[in-house]
């Protein structure tokens, strides 16, 4: 299982990797496995406001079509828009070319209800139990 | 399948298995004041008595008029054939074709019913149909408020007014701010139009033919909405498609409509079909179901249910739309219909629909105090301005064996002097040379 350090991660199997006052985020290796072959994301539009642990995006499989929730609270400054055609990079590529958007964050507070990478490594082996 | 009723013994052993004393006891959850105290049901009769008694009711209609009368729904040919195949066991009893491995023959039959919806609109993808015109069109307009995140719908009052009511009826708990801009000599006005038109638009809606039956091409229109990010949406009339312009070729985003004419019989309450086509990038915001065409584990070509994620069975409260299921039935009845045609056939049907009513156009126009209103050209379908209520004219002329039109001030302020004439390839020369004649007697 591909967990990076360095990186934040929820327990709805989203991360956010933070440079400065902008996240980047995305949804886990491990996520993306469990959905399997993806079809297809619904990003957030630019300059749309996120609330940390609501629903910001959609990403549909083979098998269903979940919701992401936003990390942190913020507002979308770009989407990785490479995935409108080529979305099976989540699936290759779930932490790099895979990512979703960025967002400027609004609240350095908010981190503290995320995972590092051995919490969470932790947090998804015991899901596996 | 014959219709067994429960016996006393049935129901008492169904109702001691639950732990229930009886019927009523199976409601006590409701509170008695919000139960019906009584039901007011006459004493039961026999079959021969019930039979009188509708029969005596059905008598009651203007049955065997000549039909003028279209307004949305068109008294068109209907082939014994549709009710032949449509009538077939494997379709009329046949349940959700959830299960691609046993329902490959409705699934084909909705996939070609797909394909005949994008050919006769020009648009991308179709859905496998929808409850009626009016649930098709709330449908597109759901479509647009989703795609573009706004709020604000210009539509032109030449949509008919039944479906402008669904609308409003429907959106009336939702904040969504509409805008009607009025038809000027038959046409959409395009300086109201330009007008309403802003960056808060979700989407403007047209009718092709408008309900007065003017034939516009709203390509320049369609060009205006996009520059402001809106979607353009039309309620078109299938018939008239053999002939007129498409809606993809206007540029439209959506198209939906009333398939009445293709098939299915003109009936109080239906059941109707609306049909529904769209660009394909707007695939993920169609309500209902879709089928598509795939390839089995070997290689075969066969059809399944396609995009279901984004329904309600799957998708739940975030769902696209709460429709889940569609007109199957009916669609399979305009898939045979216009198959039965053919291309060159509908082609067909659409000029005859055309040259009868120009026929009757120019007949009517003889008639001394008939004025027919010529601003726009129309199809199957126009609008004559007569010397008094039309209302009145139309009583008069039930009693010359015709349904001679629909009256325009039952929709439309001020217009109570136009009646609006509907002429089908059902129409003989004759029928309409004796109905200029009877129009002639009467006014």
């Amino acid at each position: 299982m591909n967990v990076p350090e360095n990186i934040f991660y929820t327990k709805d199997h989203e991360w956010a990797r933070i440079d400065g006052k902008i996240a980047y985020v995305g949804i886990t290796d491990y996520a993306a496995h469990s959905l399997g072959d993806i079809t297809f994301v619904e990003l957030p539009k630019i300059g749309e406001t996120l609330k940390q642990a609501a629903y910001c995006a959609t990403v549909e499989s083979v098998k269903a079509a979940s919701d992401v929730y936003a990390p942190l609270s913020g507002k979308v400054v770009a989407q990785n828009s490479w995935l409108v055609t080529n979305p099976e990079l989540i699936n290759q590529s779930a932490y790099e070319q895979g990512y979703f958007f960025s967002m400027e964050f609004s609240n350095e507070a908010e981190k503290a209800k995320l995972m590092d990478a051995a919490s969470y490594r932790k947090y998804v082996e015991g899901l596996a139990k | 399948m014959s219709y067994i009723p429960h016996t006393p013994e049935d129901i008492k052993q169904m109702l001691s298995a639950i732990g229930a004393k009886s019927i009523d006891d199976l409601f006590k959850d409701i509170p008695p004041a919000l139960r019906p105290k009584s039901f007011n049901l006459p004493a039961s009769k026999s079959e021969f008595e019930v039979t009188r008694a509708l029969r005596k009711l059905a008598d009651k209609n203007a049955a065997g008029l000549v039909n003028f009368v279209g307004a949305g729904f068109y008294d068109h040919f209907i082939p014994a054939a549709v009710d032949a195949l449509s009538g077939r066991s494997e379709f009329y009893t046949a349940y959700t074709p959830y299960q691609p491995e046993c329902s490959q023959g409705w699934l084909q039959a909705i996939y070609e019913y797909q394909s005949i919806i994008c050919e006769l609109t020009g648009l991308d993808v179709s859905n496998a149909s929808l409850y009626d015109g009016g649930t098709a069109l709330f449908e597109a307009m759901m479509m647009a408020l989703r795609h573009t995140g706004r709020n604000k719908i210009i539509l032109d009052s030449g949509v008919n007014l039944i479906y402008r009511t669904m609308l409003y009826t429907y959106t009336s708990n939702l904040a969504i701010e509409f805008v009607e801009i009025p038809v000027e000599h038959g046409q959409s006005s395009r300086e109201a139009l330009l007008k309403y038109l802003d960056d808060k638009t979700a989407a403007v809606i047209f009718q092709n033919p408008n309900f007065f039956g003017a034939v516009d091409d709203h390509s320049d229109m369609v060009e205006q909405v996009h520059k402001f990010g809106a979607l353009a949406i039309a309620s078109v009339y299938p018939v008239s498609l053999g002939l007129l312009k498409t809606p993809g070729e206007m540029g439209f985003d959506i198209a939906t409509g009333e398939g009445q004419s293709l098939g299915i019989p003109l009936s109080f309450g239906g059941p109707y079909l609306g049909f529904m086509a769209a660009k394909s990038q707007l695939v993920r915001q169609m309500p209902g179901r879709i089928v598509g065409a795939t390839v089995d584990s070997e290689g075969r070509r066969g059809f399944v249910l396609t995009l279901q994620t984004r329904e309600q069975h799957i998708r739940r409260e975030r769902a696209t739309s709460n429709i889940c299921s569609n007109e199957a039935l009916c669609a399979l009845r305009a898939a045979i219909f216009i198959s039965l045609l053919g291309g060159e056939g509908f082609k067909e049907l659409s000029e005859h629909n055309y040259q009868k009513a120009e026929f009757a156009k120019e007949r009517l126009s003889r008639i001394n105090g008939v004025q027919v209103k010529r601003s726009s050209p129309t199809f199957n379908e126009f609008t004559v301005l007569l010397p008094g209520p039309a209302d009145e004219v139309v009583h008069r002329m039930i009693g010359k064996g015709f349904a001679c039109g629909f009256p325009l001030g039952r929709f439309y302020k001020g217009m109570d002097n136009y009646l609006l004439i509907a002429v089908t390839e059902k129409r003989t020369k004759e029928e309409i040379r004796s109905l200029a004649d009877s129009l002639e007697a009467v006014i």
